[in-house]
């Protein structure tokens, strides 16, 4: 088997690696070195995680489990110091020495550092890898004013990061406006009064000529004798391509390492990929360009045939601190172009198309970007525009319904959903091969609009076209249960009670399920439904739940669990925290920590202790995992409190202890606050109540989850009892009208506050929901104490079988 | 992973409950063995081959197929293949019922 060897192991280079692994995993022997301490990670989110949306974790693209399947002998933490290209052998920093019968070198590129004096002061940090995020995220921590330098991308995205973690943000830049290679000077003022209404500083057209300060930095210096205060100074003018390890070799290096269409360099069996590869005179920055390297070069080294690399004409869509942007090809005008401008001031949308000798040469968008993808392959096919009207050009190729004709004259390479890289051809063949009649299917097949789903329009008008007479727009828009039927929730009640079904099995036999036995989505919808319909007959069937719900314990993507025991209203005794104490002790548990709900979770417990764990506590199930109550938050109240004006922990203990393990559509949060300081956060609550002078205020449909939203008052009423009612009123109305996964507050946006208020104003409904949510009540037991009673359940679920055997 | 080349008893035919996955754990191997609706009985690798993973003897059944209780990737049981959109492939072990008892190769 021949070696393989790369120096570098990020995103270009890893994707060398996947496709030859595709084609041929026999192949190679493997080994890469890394100089950071980390797997291959998403680079471009890297800015997510300064701004703190994501985690480290979550951008791993290769976790360490993929280099060991794949049998590749990965160095972490150890760069490679010499080439030997005589030898065939590279030499690292720790002194080991390899052989190799083709090498790659991917080792990317790294901020470039201003050559002024000071710029090696602490605080002082590039923007380019896991470690100058992390460094940022520190000096974030103690320190208040960041500098950064550099007004492109990557240094915009840096200093939204900076305001995210909570400091000031001022950016210095030399040209007189913002991103200028991707802007002109229109929409760089644009997003220069955007990112200023967000907080960012400026500081245009000015030169960096010193860093102050002794070991740390305080200051700027510019060429113009002015000053600025600094904590913390991010380097963010540009990428440099790491070329280091060519030195004392005859690899030839111009601004990167020099390669032609086959990515090889001038040296027999070495070959160069991503940011720290020269390609007929360009180095690229993204990772397009970057995957189309890779596979040229993977063809390469699997011997199959290829077309040469020919370069990229990059068309880049991009979000800056919330505004999209799209730029491509020339961005200014000179004397031989003539320009399509819309300037919607009022919108913020900005439209500009550079035109030379009758062809687009260059477009800026900000604001709205829909039409991207249609101008971007106009330019890159060089179309003539001559007898084609400027509206035309702009006209949007996503128009809202009625879009038959813009589709058909729709090229079938043409990118209908950007996020996910699905072409026109791809969703039509996917819509006659199988049949397809709604957008959700489309979707299911394709992932067209299963991102940010701002083309499923387009899904929809594209299906119209494919299917012709048979479309049919209330099927195709229709919310069916899921891709199982083509009935939607209130077509499976109907049919539930008319025909008496009490099975998952008998509704998907009786009803035509596509998929015999269902799916992920309809049987825990159809176990919820039935349950609710016929609370009395219905049997619950836990092979129809999800995991966490069929475990009582909420699986950790390590297949661990944790346990979070009850604490009614957020109140505990001595004797319970001893209880939870001991058993984490005992049990090794890694993490105990206080739960957002007011309660104690154990965090990574084993399978395998489940059971026993839940003896020792003898402390109910909080059901941290279900679509149902989870807890009731409360203050302290006027108990100890001198502002409450209501006892806020007995009604939270009351109403969790009546409402407990009640199934519901989503799960459903409650909060109890005894004044309207609102320390219990009623009003980011599915139900929350808020005492006052005389009785509560009940808010409902709030959420302080992914879609932030203030709960809508309800009413207010005088009485405990009739706070208990008005929940009982509340929470069965939701069980019988919301979808299943659907959040109160999704909810009540989709139905209507005044409607609910209305239909249940109404004495007869109120009785009858209420008698309905009672009988419901008894159906449930405890579960723990269900499941260490229960052989069979024991048997069937938490049954550990671990087998050893000899091999010879 | 390698393959060991033996047969393993790992259950009794009657035991396993339809419908559901068993987790089970030979050597090092983890494996997840499922009885379907009809009868047949499955052993796949216990471990969605998405990056990050998921234990698939813990996920809803459906037919031949298991959904992943982590990210709902629609896996074959049969061949293991994962179904569109998604892609990738868990490893199958050969099961077979000799006299009431269930043995895979491994």
């Amino acid at each position: 088997m021949k070696h393989l060897v790369m120096i570098g192991n990020g995103m270009a280079g890893i994707r060398v690696i996947e496709e030859i692994l595709k084609q041929n995993n026999k192949m190679y022997k493997i080994t890469i070195f890394g100089e950071e301490p980390h797997p291959n990670y998403n680079r471009i989110k890297l800015s997510n995680v300064l701004q703190g949306d994501t985690t480290i974790d979550d951008i791993i693209m290769n976790d360490w489990d993929w280099y060991r399947e794949n049998n590749i002998d990965l160095h972490v933490n150890e760069a490679i110091v010499q080439i030997d290209t005589n030898n065939n052998q590279v030499i690292s920093e720790r002194g080991t020495i390899v052989s190799y019968d083709e090498l790659i070198i991917a080792t990317g590129s790294s901020s470039f550092i201003l050559p002024i004096p000071g710029a090696n002061k602490d605080g002082v940090t590039g923007f380019r890898d896991i470690n100058d995020c992390e460094t940022m995220i520190n000096i974030a921590n103690q320190y208040k004013k960041g500098v950064v330098i550099g007004g492109g991308l990557l240094g915009l995205e840096a200093a939204r990061g900076l305001l995210n973690l909570g400091m000031e943000a001022s950016v210095v830049h030399l040209a007189p406006h913002l991103m200028e290679r991707q802007l002109d000077s229109t929409a760089g003022a644009m997003l220069k009064n955007e990112l200023e209404a967000q907080g960012m500083k400026f500081l245009m057209e000015k030169q960096t000529a010193e860093i102050l300060g002794d070991e740390r930095v305080t200051g700027l210096r510019f060429t113009d004798g002015s000053e600025i205060e600094a904590d913390l100074v991010v380097m963010a003018v540009g990428i440099k391509a790491n070329t280091k390890v060519t030195h004392n070799t005859d690899i030839f290096v111009n601004r990167g390492i020099v390669v032609n269409d086959f990515m090889e360099t001038n040296i027999p069996n070495v070959y160069a990929v991503g940011e720290c590869a020269e390609h007929r005179e360009v180095t690229y920055g993204l990772v397009a360009p970057l995957y189309e390297q890779a596979k040229v070069l993977a063809a390469k080294l699997t011997a199959n045939d290829v077309d040469g690399y020919e370069g990229s004409i990059v068309g880049t869509q991009l979000k800056v601190a919330g505004v999209d942007l799209f730029s491509a090809g020339e961005v200014e005008e000179d004397d031989c172009t003539k320009s399509i401008r819309i300037h919607n001031d009022f919108d913020g949308v900005y439209k500009k198309i550079l035109i030379r000798e009758n062809r687009i040469a260059g477009i800026v968008l900000y604001g709205d970007t829909s039409d991207g993808q249609k101008l971007f392959r106009m330019l890159l096919k060089k179309e003539d525009l001559t007898g084609i009207t400027s509206t035309q050009i702009l006209q949007t190729s996503c128009g809202v319904g009625g879009g038959g004709e813009d589709v058909a004259s729709m090229p079938d390479d043409e990118l209908v959903c950007g996020c996910n890289g699905v072409t026109k051809k791809t969703i039509v063949d996917a819509i006659t091969t199988n049949g397809l009649t709604t957008v959700d299917e489309v979707g299911g097949c394709t992932n067209a609009g299963r991102s940010c789903g701002r083309c499923k329009d387009l899904v929809g008008d594209i299906l119209a076209h494919t299917l012709g007479d048979s479309f049919d727009k209330d099927t195709a828009t229709k919310k069916t249960l899921c891709g199982c039927t083509t009935l939607d929730r209130e077509e499976v009640i109907a049919e539930i009670q008319e025909k008496g079904l009490n099975s998952t099995k008998e509704v998907m036999y009786v009803l035509g399920w596509k998929n015999e036995e269902g799916c992920s989505k309809c049987r825990p919808a159809l176990n919820y439904l039935l349950g609710m319909l016929n609370p009395t007959e219905y049997i619950d069937e836990s092979n129809s739940r999800l995991v966490n719900e069929k475990m009582h314990a909420n699986i950790q993507k390590d297949g661990t669990y944790s346990v979070i025991p009850r604490m009614y209203g957020g109140v505990t005794t001595a004797d319970d925290l001893k209880k939870i104490g001991e058993v984490a002790d005992k049990y090794n548990v890694p993490l105990v920590k206080l739960t957002g709900g007011q309660r104690i979770g154990l965090f990574g417990v084993k399978k395998d202790d489940l059971l026993s764990i839940w003896k020792e506590l003898d402390i109910p199930s909080g059901y941290a995992y279900g679509k149902t109550l989870r807890t009731v938050k409360t203050c302290v109240g006027k108990t100890f409190c001198r502002y409450g004006t209501q006892d806020s922990m007995s009604l939270g203990i009351e109403l969790e202890k009546k409402f407990e393990r009640l199934d519901t559509p989503h799960k459903f949060k409650m909060g109890v606050s005894a004044c309207p300081r609102n320390c219990a956060e009623s009003g980011i609550k599915d139900i929350g109540f808020v005492g006052v002078e005389g009785g509560w205020e009940i808010y409902v449909a709030g959420n302080g989850g992914t879609d932030l939203r203030a709960g809508d008052l309800l009413c207010a009423v005088k009485t405990k009892e009739e706070a208990m009612e008005m929940t009982s009123v509340f929470l069965q109305y939701y069980r019988e009208t919301a979808n299943y996964l659907e959040r109160t507050s999704h909810w009540v946006e989709r139905v209507g506050l005044e409607n609910i208020k209305e239909d249940i104003a109404d004495s007869e409904t109120k009785k009858q929901l209420i008698e309905r949510l009672e009988v419901t009540l008894t159906r449930y037991t405890e579960p723990w104490k269900e499941a260490l009673e229960n052989k069979e359940i024991q048997e069937k679920f938490y049954k550990k079988r671990q087998i050893q055997v000899e091999v010879n | 992973m390698n393959a060991l080349g033996i047969r393993v008893k790992v259950a009794t035919y009657g035991e396993l409950e339809p419908q559901m996955g068993q987790p089970i754990l030979i050597n090092d191997k983890r494996i997840a063995l499922f009885k379907v609706t009809s009868g047949e009985l499955y052993a796949i690798e216990d471990r969605s081959p998405h990056p990050k993973g998921g234990v698939l003897s813990e996920g809803l059944v459906s037919g031949h197929y298991v959904f992943c209780p982590v990210y709902d990737w629609k896996i074959s049981l049969a061949d293991g293949i994962v179904q569109a959109p998604d892609e990738g492939r868990v490893q199958t072990y050969k099961v077979e019922v000799l006299d009431g008892d269930v043995y895979v190769s491994v």
